[in-house]
C-alpha cells in the first residue's frame, strides 16, 4: 500500500476538525471497501482518520416509536439484534444476504452507506472511468458491462450502488443523521445516494468534511408482509444482479400500502413512486405485481451484456412481492426461491 | 496507457509518516511491536510477529484465508490496519491448541479429511470457531451460509462441513 499518515478522531467535532485540516484526508470505519481501494490504487488518501472508536455504537427506540442505530454498529450487530430482527426483519434479512460473516463483522452502518461501485473499470486503474477519474469517459458502457445498471445511467457512469441494507433501508424510508463543521443535518434516505448525471464521482450528497452519525428506522417496519429476494452468479457471497426488498401492509387481500425498491440495477436503490401507487387498493396477485414491476422498470435500458437485467428484474419483482403478500420471506439460508 | 491513478499519486505530498509503536494480545501473549501505519494486521502478523499460520490468499477480502479472531469475532485480517487494532485481543490458528492437544475444530478437520493442499485450512477453522462461538448456525444450509467467506479452491467443502458439523456437536 502507499504511504499515509494514521489519527485516531476522539470524538464527532474531532473528527470533522481533523478532515476539514486535510483535503486529501479520509475517514476510515470498518475498511473492508477503503483499504481494498487503496491496495488498488483506486483511493489515494494522504491521511486516514480513524473513526472506528467513536461511541456511535448503540440501537435504541426513538421517542417517535422508531429506531436510532448509530453510524459505527457492525452490520452483523444489526441483523442479529432482537429489535431489528422482531420489528424490521427485512433489514436483517438484506444484511445477511451481503458479504460474509467476516466482512459483516468489520464493517459498519455508515459505511455500508458509503461504498463504492464494484464496477469493473473503476477498480481497473488502467482504463478509463469518470466515476475513479472525472472526465476521462467510461469503459463500461461499450464494454463488459454484465454487472451495470439498467435503470438511471447516464453518458458518463453505468455503474451500480453495490449494498444490499441499503435496498431495505430505502424501502423503509430510513433517515441519515449527518454532522459537518456547520452543525448537524437529516437527509431522507432517498435523497442521500445520487443518480451519475455528469458528476458520477460523486456517489452521495455527503460533504466531504461531514460524518454520519447515526441512521433513523421510522416505526413502520413490514414485518408480517416482507421480503429480499437476492438473485446473484453464486448463491452466496457474491454481489446482486438483481435484488428486491417488498414491504406490504394489507388488509385481507387488498393491499393498504406498498414499498419496493431494487439493489444492483442502479447508481442508487431504485424505487418509484408510480409503482408503490400502482399497487394501492388492488388485491395481492399476480396481475397487480406484474403492473408494479412494469412501472418500476419504465424506463429501463440494457448496454448489451446486462440486457437480461430487465426480465430477470420483472421476474424477480413479482416473486418477491408474491412472498411478501403471501407472508413467506426469501430464507438467506435455504437458496430455493419458495 | 499510463495509470491514472499512478498519476493521481504523483501529486500527493506528504511527510513520510512516523511508524507508530502498539501493543496487542495475540494467542494470550502481550506483544509490543512498531509498525507502518498502513501494515495490515495480517502483514503484522506474518512479517512482524512470524505466526506465519494465518495465510495471504487474495488480500481483498475475497477468500477468507486471513481469517482470525479479534475481540473473540472472525475478520478478514487483511482489510484492517494493524494500527486500529490497538490494545485488541488476536486469536490466530497458532492459538487454538491448549496444552499440546488438538483444538475440537483442528481434531475435527483431520478426522474428515477437510483439506487437500491446506492453504485455507488455517482461515476455515478460525472462521469456524467464530462461527461456533456465534451460534446462529444450526443446519449443514446455514453452516454453508456462514462459512462462505472462506473459499477451498480444493473443493473440500462437503467434508469442511461435516467437520464443523461434529465440533459443533462436541462444543
Amino acid at each position: 500500500m502507499i504511504p499515509f499518515q494514521y489519527a485516531r478522531a476522539n470524538d464527532v467535532a474531532d473528527a470533522i476538525k481533523q478532515i476539514a485540516a486535510d483535503p486529501s484526508a479520509k475517514f476510515i470505519a470498518g475498511g473492508t471497501n477503503l483499504i481494498d481501494l487503496i491496495k488498488y490504487d483506486v483511493e489515494g488518501p494522504s491521511r486516514l482518520v480513524d473513526i472506528s472508536h467513536l461511541p456511535l455504537r448503540s440501537i435504541e427506540p426513538t421517542s417517535a416509536g422508531g429506531v436510532m442505530i448509530g453510524a459505527m454498529v457492525p452490520n452483523t450487530d444489526l441483523a442479529y439484534h432482537p429489535m431489528i430482527e422482531e420489528r424490521y426483519p427485512l433489514l436483517s434479512r438484506a444484511i445477511l444476504s451481503g458479504a460474509s460473516q467476516q466482512l459483516r463483522n468489520m464493517a459498519s452502518t455508515g459505511g455500508n452507506l458509503l461504498q463504492r461501485t464494484r464496477c469493473f473499470y473503476f477498480y481497473d486503474t488502467a482504463m478509463p472511468c469518470n466515476k475513479r477519474e472525472p472526465g476521462s469517459g467510461c469503459s463500461a458502457i461499450e464494454g463488459v458491462n454484465r454487472i451495470n445498471a439498467i435503470l438511471g445511467t447516464s453518458e458518463a457512469c453505468i455503474a451500480t450502488h453495490p449494498s444490499d441494507m441499503c435496498v431495505a433501508l430505502a424501502a423503509l424510508e430510513a433517515t441519515v443523521h449527518v454532522t459537518g463543521p456547520a452543525g448537524t443535518r437529516s437527509i431522507a434516505f432517498a435523497d442521500f445516494h445520487r443518480l451519475p448525471d455528469n458528476t458520477p464521482q460523486r456517489d452521495t450528497n455527503l460533504e466531504p468534511d461531514e460524518i454520519i452519525t447515526a441512521i433513523e428506522l421510522p416505526p413502520k417496519g413490514f414485518s408480517t408482509n416482507y421480503s429480499y429476494l437476492k438473485i446473484r452468479d453464486r448463491l452466496s457471497y457474491a454481489f446482486a444482479l438483481v435484488s428486491v426488498a417488498a414491504a406490504l401492509e394489507l388488509d385481507g387481500d387488498t393491499i393498504k400500502e406498498a414499498r419496493l425498491a431494487l439493489g444492483g440495477v442502479a447508481h442508487k436503490p431504485w424505487r418509484s413512486s408510480a409503482a408503490e401507487a400502482a399497487l394501492l387498493g388492488q388485491r395481492a396477485d399476480a396481475t397487480a405485481f406484474a403492473q408494479a414491476a412494469d412501472w418500476l422498470l419504465h424506463g429501463a435500458k440494457g448496454y448489451g451484456h446486462n440486457n437480461f437485467k430487465i426480465g430477470l428484474a420483472r421476474r424477480a419483482i413479482i416473486r418477491t412481492l408474491d412472498q411478501a403478500a403471501r407472508g413467506k420471506p426469501q430464507s438467506v439460508s435455504d437458496k430455493k426461491i419458495r | 496507457m499510463a495509470r491514472s491513478g499512478t498519476a493521481k499519486r504523483a501529486t500527493r505530498t506528504i511527510t513520510m509518516p512516523d511508524k507508530i509503536p502498539i501493543r496487542l494480545t495475540v494467542n494470550g501473549n502481550r506483544m509490543e511491536l512498531t509498525v507502518a501505519p498502513w501494515t495490515t494486521l495480517l502483514d503484522a502478523l506474518r512479517d512482524h510477529l512470524d505466526l506465519t499460520g494465518t495465510k495471504k490468499g487474495c488480500d481483498h477480502g475475497q477468500c477468507g484465508a486471513c481469517t482470525v479472531l479479534v475481540d473473540g469475532r472472525r475478520i478478514n485480517s487483511c482489510l484492517t490496519l494493524a494500527v486500529m487494532k490497538e490494545g485488541a485481543e488476536i486469536v490466530t490458528i497458532e492459538g487454538l491448541a491448549h496444552n499440546g492437544e488438538l483444538h475440537p475444530l483442528q481434531q475435527a478437520f483431520i478426522d474428515h479429511d477437510a483439506f487437500q493442499c491446506g492453504y485455507c485450512t488455517s482461515g476455515q477453522i478460525c472462521s469456524a470457531a467464530g462461527l461456533i462461538a456465534e451460534g446462529k448456525a444450526k443446519t449443514a444450509d446455514e453452516i454453508r451460509e456462514l462459512m462462505s467467506g472462506n473459499i477451498c479452491r480444493c473443493g473440500a467443502y462437503p467434508n469442511i462441513v461435516a467437520a464443523i458439523q461434529q465440533a459443533m456437536e462436541r462444543s
